[in-house]
């Protein structure tokens, strides 16, 4: 239950932690160290390197750029829940990054960490093809952005290259009209989700819904992604009687779950079902809402 | 090896430690503060709590390596035996202990609790001890001590 010897460098700047990433056959990023340190202790993760970027100021706090929220990779999950002007400014990000494990959890574990980790039951990784992100990624090479789309490969797997820092993480900026919710299904307060359902939905002035995305977390090996389930609302003024409903079967159609100890893949597709239909209505009203702060 | 420096308790520590050292095991066998203790060892149930800046973490899932120049509070730098904490008290009075394994993790999650909420509901107060594992009481009588405390001033110190 201890870690294997390894070299450790605290990178000051981007620079120095993507030079250190580029120099090591087997070199792993430390963020908050909520995932990589138990699978150390475990000895199931044994890196040559350990290139810690807690010491990187660059890699935190977010900022507006075009019509686009930039988040810094280091901001941890508390900072998201708390800071006032992310429950402003993202709402839904707010919302998200509270549902993650327990408050001293949150008090380390960072944005970056878990998209990078690409845990197929994390949450911020199904927000973030939820919200059509991207991430940008660094190295000695330069920096590429990479949507969400392309990022999760499968379990615990991304497209980032080993020599990649995840430095930012980027998304739409919330506009008038936008809506979402995040609904989830947990056993026990701050366990990780046996399944969970994000919808981000946007009505015009006059209330009709002209874009509509799903995603889940505990429904496939990745995040999946399950707009196509909800393009039936759009075009729709109201969330008529039944129509949530309707969604949570498409949903449940569409979602792609595999049984584990925490449920079987048949009671995965009934809780999304459930979970969609809970956080369509959620995010419908919220859309109509002229200040949704994020805890309607 | 690598040279750390860190306050513990108010007090000046240096350690000489290798990368791969948790601060759980830095606390324990160097520094000698036992009241940290092992379990899990992988983030699971809280037992290793410590207070770094005031902020509560997993000192298993931590090395020692990452805490120069930070403030660690553990539980030997919270009341003392004959002077109690009104956490500890308070505990004390409601039956919120039995082995004490899991206490010095309880009392350190809310100091943290109500340095950031003086006046929790009994909802919040859940919540936010939910990662600290009691294989004991059952919880109730530990959220009713922390209860009894909320709002009152000598909660915090
Ligand atoms: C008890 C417990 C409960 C938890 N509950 C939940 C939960 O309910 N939901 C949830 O989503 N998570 C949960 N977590 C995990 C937590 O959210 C982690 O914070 C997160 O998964 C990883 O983030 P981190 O910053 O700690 O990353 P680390 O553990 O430091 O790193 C994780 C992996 O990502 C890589 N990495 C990290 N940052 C970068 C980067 N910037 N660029 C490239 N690679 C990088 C690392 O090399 C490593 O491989 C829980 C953890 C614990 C211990
Ligand atoms: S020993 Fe650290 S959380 Fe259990
Ligand atoms: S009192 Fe024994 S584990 Fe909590």
């Amino acid at each position: 239950m201890k870690p294997p010897r390894f070299d450790y460098v605290a990178a000051g700047t981007v620079a120095e932690a993507v030079a250190a990433l580029a120099d090591a056959e087997d070199a792993r990023v430390l963020a908050g160290g909520q995932s990589l340190v138990p699978l150390m202790n475990l000895r199931l993760a044994r890196p040559s390197l350990l290139v810690d970027v807690n010491g990187v100021a660059a890699l935190s706090g977010f900022e507006v750029r075009n019509g686009t929220l930039r988040f810094g990779a280091m901001c941890r999950h508390r900072f998201l829940e708390t800071d006032p002007d992310v429950r402003e400014r993202a709402p839904i990000v707010a919302e998200t990054a509270g549902l993650i494990g327990h408050v001293h959890i949150r008090n380390r574990g960072t944005l970056g960490g878990s998209i990078a980790h690409a845990d197929p039951v994390a949450e911020l990784p199904a927000l973030l093809v939820a919200l059509g992100g991207q991430v940008v990624a660094s190295s000695t090479a330069g920096e590429r952005t990479i949507p969400a789309a392309e990022l999760f490969e499968g379990p615990f797997t991304t497209s980032l290259e080993p020599s990649e820092l995840l430095s930012a993480v980027e998304i739409p900026a919330h506009r008038q009209g936008d809506g979402g919710a995040f609904s989830e299904f947990v056993l026990r307060h701050g366990d990780f989700a046996t399944a969970g359902v994000a919808v981000i939905l946007h009505r015009d002035g006059s209330g009709t819904c002209d874009a509509l995305r799903v995603a889940g977390c505990g429904l496939g090996p990745t995040p999946v992604d399950l707009s196509a389930a909800g393009e039936f609302l759009l075009g729709e003024s109201a969330l008529g009687s039944g129509a949530a409903e309707e969604l949570g079967s498409r949903v449940a159609a569409a979602a792609e779950p595999t049984g584990d100890v925490h449920g079987s893949a048949k009671y995965r597709r009934e809780l999304a079902a459930v979970l969609a239909a809970d956080a369509v209505r959620r995010a419908w009203a919220r859309a109509g809402s002229s200040d949704w702060s994020g805890r309607g | 090896m690598t040279g750390v420096r860190f306050s513990l308790n108010g007090e000046a520590a240096e350690v000489d430690v290798e990368p791969r050292e948790l601060l759980l095991d830095t606390l324990r066998d160097r520094l000698a503060m036992t009241g940290t203790h092992a379990a899990c060892e992988q983030g699971a149930c809280g037992a290793c709590t410590v207070l770094i800046d005031g902020n509560g973490v997993r000192s298993c899932l931590m090395f020692t390596v990452q805490v120069g120049g930070s403030e660690v509070r553990t539980i030997e730098g919270v009341g003392s035996p004959g002077s109690l904490h009104p956490i500890q008290q308070a505990l004390s009075e409601h039956h919120g202990l039995q082995c004490g394994f899991c206490t010095p993790g309880i009392v350190l999650t809310a100091l943290e609790l109500f340095e950031t909420d003086p006046h929790p509901s009994r909802q919040q107060i859940v919540e936010w001890m939910s990662g600290n594992l009691c294989r004991c009481t059952g919880y109730i009588n530990i959220i009713s001590a922390l209860e009894a405390l909320a709002g009152t001033a000598e909660a915090r110190s």
